[in-house]
């Protein structure tokens, strides 16, 4: 039986727990990045070793967002947690519901930190909070952007503007096609920019109990007028040609860093990854997401990731915990962190020194999403969802979205089929916690 | 058979214990846990574990795309090891032959089994991605046809077949190779002096002395596609377009360690284990009685 594999990665996880034998005490950081990413969570760490000699804190790259929450969940069950592990935005209500987290806002109150919550920008505080509390803190975040190649658009004869509406998207993508562009309009991670996300700008419902916030969500609305519209949108877009589907994730930005796609959609912390790979190759350009007309104005949500605090560890710990996250909430390595990374600095400070300080100037492209957020309405529909077993319920998404857009099903029957699965899946995890 | 007894009373079973242990703790023990997590709805931290009978059994087969998803599973597994067997039997005839450089073939052939399924996937998909791949870019002269599989079930199915087949094949061939090499010439000859031909010599001598050859491999690549598959999945279609790649396997995978649901995930792998012993024990009552040892 393969499934065994999954026991004996439980047993070398626990294995791979170490003990402190310092003076210092030692703090364990599960964390998913990778990279230049990966560099940067390092950095972090050292920096705030140097920054005092009570605590060290030791960042532990677990694999991929799922493989660390499962390196977390089975360190947990053998009574050996870390202290602080990164969990991705989906993992969200599966904490909340744990039992198994110390609440940041606690953390800080029962060791005396204060810290401005209020000051954090309201997408991330929005999105992370219940009943106006932190539960967990808010570390990368980002929100998904429209990307154009400047090179492409060139070529096709079009100007240096990218498109802010879908109709634009559309014309401006036949264009590109028209002029031999093999991908005229692609998107990456598609429930989360594509469906995710453009019920959330168009101040649409995603699920009932304003999208999980008001209590354990039981139906997605996606099947609503503007579901159908936009899948239908990208349906068509499929069949004519301008819209190159191009897999689940991030698959598709290999082929938007390929300088192949005229427009993309993807997180804005692409941005470090496509300055990378453009390099030397072709000019791009951002935006903010298109729009579809006759919506309401709501806003984009994040992705990204935040520190958990697991229950379980000593008094002493905790405060080197806390400590730990002032430091990362200090303006200075906000700005700092947004800077080299491409997420969003999570506080107000943290904009304006970056502002102050001419980072916006010299990295325009930064701004775009900032901006975004921050021009946007945050609604019921638009603060945020928070789905129990999210993971398996975009994959069901994804799953109808890859069989409406090879026009094995209509945009109505897919998103009916996605609907009822969820329900199935947010049925269970009913049952479970209720 | 020489029978061999040991003096010691306690030495044989001093031997076996070591595998033993590793059985009961990598093989039972899940196995178990799997049958009771299979029966409770389980929470991912270990908090809650509530009794729910059948009920993720219930909701497994309830589920029309689990019932597709198996029927898939089949359909892959039967072609995966009919068309992979004929092909490893079809090249190791060739490379059994006296030629040039025959040392070379061989080792040439059997290389592929040494790469890792998810390394095999990534493989694939640099020859065969629609947009880097370089098979798509030389069709593209040849048919205005799309060969995206990120959106045709049919191209992803035929692209992780060919890969699992691939992969099995160097296996595949050795075990045919040393099978061939085993029939005694004398054997062939007095077929020839009877005035058989070549492909009647194949079918009425070679093939059935292969019989227990195939045997075990008809086994083995069932299992293999069945469950080794799972690392080419994951690194080339991930389960889709739509659920059209998605093998009982994968699914349980990711039902499990990426949704977290652990009783339903348990429930798809007690299934599994019905299978594998459903099958294992079919071949060995049905098909071994066909084999000429």
């Amino acid at each position: 039986m393969k499934l065994s594999a999954g026991i004996v990665l439980t047993g070398a996880v626990l294995l791979g727990v170490s003990t402190p034998a310092f003076a210092k005490t030692e703090i364990q950081w599960w964390h998913a990045m990778t990279a230049v990413l990966g560099e940067r969570v390092n950095e972090i760490a050292v920096k705030f070793n140097a920054s005092q000699n009570e605590y060290e804190v030791k960042a532990v790259y677990k694999g991929s967002y799922p493989d660390t929450l499962n390196a977390a969940i089975a360190a947990y069950r053998a009574k050996q947690p870390p202290h602080i592990v990164q969990v991705f935005e989906v993992g969200t209500q599966t904490m909340l519901s744990s039992g198994a987290v110390y609440p940041v806002f606690q953390l800080m109150k029962d060791h005396g930190i204060a810290i401005d919550w209020n000051d954090l920008i309201g997408p991330v505080k929005s999105y992370y909070s219940t009943g106006g509390n932190l539960y967990s803190m808010a570390f990368n975040s980002s929100t998904p952007i429209l990307f154009y190649n400047k090179d492409l658009f060139k070529k096709a004869g079009l100007g240096d503007k990218p498109p802010a509406r879908w109709d634009e998207v559309e014309a401006m993508a036949k264009k590109l096609v028209g002029a031999g562009v093999k991908c005229g309009f692609s998107a990456a991670w598609p429930s989360w920019t594509l469906v995710e996300n453009m019920h959330a700008l168009h101040d649409q419902p995603f699920a009932d109990h304003a999208n999980g916030f008001d209590g354990l969500t039981t139906r997605l609305q996606i099947n609503g007028a503007f579901g159908v519209q936009m899948m239908e949108l990208l349906q068509r877009g499929v069949r004519e040609g301008w819209f190159v589907y191009n897999g689940r994730l991030n698959k598709a930005e290999a082929n938007m860093g390929g300088g192949e796609c005229g427009i993309f959609l993807s997180s804005s912390a692409y941005i470090g990854n496509l300055t990378r790979a453009s390099e030397g190759k072709f000019v791009w350009g951002t935006g903010p997401l298109p729009r579809l007309g006759g919506y309401p104005q709501g806003n984009s949500i994040i992705g990204g990731a935040t520190l958990w605090v697991m229950k379980g560890a000593k008094p002493e710990e905790y405060k080197g915990v806390a400590q730990f996250f002032r430091y990362l909430a200090s303006t200075e390595n906000q700005a700092w962190w947004a800077g080299v990374t491409g997420y969003l600095p999570l506080t107000n400070a943290a904009v304006r020194a970056m502002e102050s300080s001419g980072h916006f100037q010299k990295n325009p492209q930064q701004r775009t999403a900032i901006a975004q957020m921050l021009g946007g309405k945050t609604t019921s529909n638009s603060q945020g969802i928070r789905l129990g077993n999210f993971v398996s319920i975009r994959d069901a998404i994804e799953e109808q979205m890859e069989n409406i857009f090879s026009g094995k099903k209509t945009a109505t029957q897919g998103l009916d089929d996605a609907v009822a699965k969820s329900s199935e899946i947010l049925k269970e995890f009913a049952a479970l916690y209720r | 058979m020489k029978r061999f007894v040991f003096r010691n009373r306690w030495l044989p079973y001093a031997l076996v214990a070591p595998q033993v242990v590793i059985t009961i703790a990598f093989f039972y023990w899940p196995a178990f846990d799997s049958l009771r997590l299979s029966l409770y709805r389980a929470s991912p931290f270990g908090d809650r574990l509530i009794w729910a009978g059948l009920a993720n059994f219930e909701r497994l087969f309830r589920d029309p795309a689990y019932l597709r998803s198996a029927l898939t599973s089949f359909v892959f597994s039967f072609v995966v090891t009919f068309a992979g067997l004929a092909l490893a039997l079809l090249l190791a005839s060739l490379a059994n032959a006296k030629i040039r450089g025959l040392a070379v073939y061989r080792s040439l052939l059997l290389w592929p089994y040494g790469i890792a399924p998810a390394i095999a996937g990534i493989i694939w998909l640099f020859i065969f991605h629609p947009s880097y791949g370089i098979l798509p870019w030389l069709l593209s002269f040849v048919t205005a046809y799309q060969f995206n599989w990120f959106l045709k079930g049919w191209v992803a199915m035929t692209l992780i077949v060919m890969a699992a087949i691939w992969k099995q094949f160097g296996y595949n061939l050795a075990f045919y190779l040393a099978g061939l090499q085993a029939i005694e010439a004398s054997v062939l000859e007095a077929a020839s002096v009877d005035g058989a031909g070549p492909i009647r010599r194949f079918f009425a001598v070679t093939f059935p002395l292969l019989s227990p050859v195939t045997f075990f491999l008809f086994t083995l690549n069932m299992t293999f596609s069945f469950f080794d598959t799972f690392g080419l999945i994951h690194s080339v279609t991930q389960g889709g377009p739509g659920d059209t790649t998605s093998i009982l396997v994968y699914r349980a995978w990711k039902d499990g360690f990426e949704g977290l649901q652990l009783g339903f995930s348990a429930a798809q792998s007690v299934v599994l284990m019905a299978l594998v012993i459903l099958l294992t024990a079919f071949q060995f009552r049905f098909a071994e009685k066909k084999v000429t040892y």
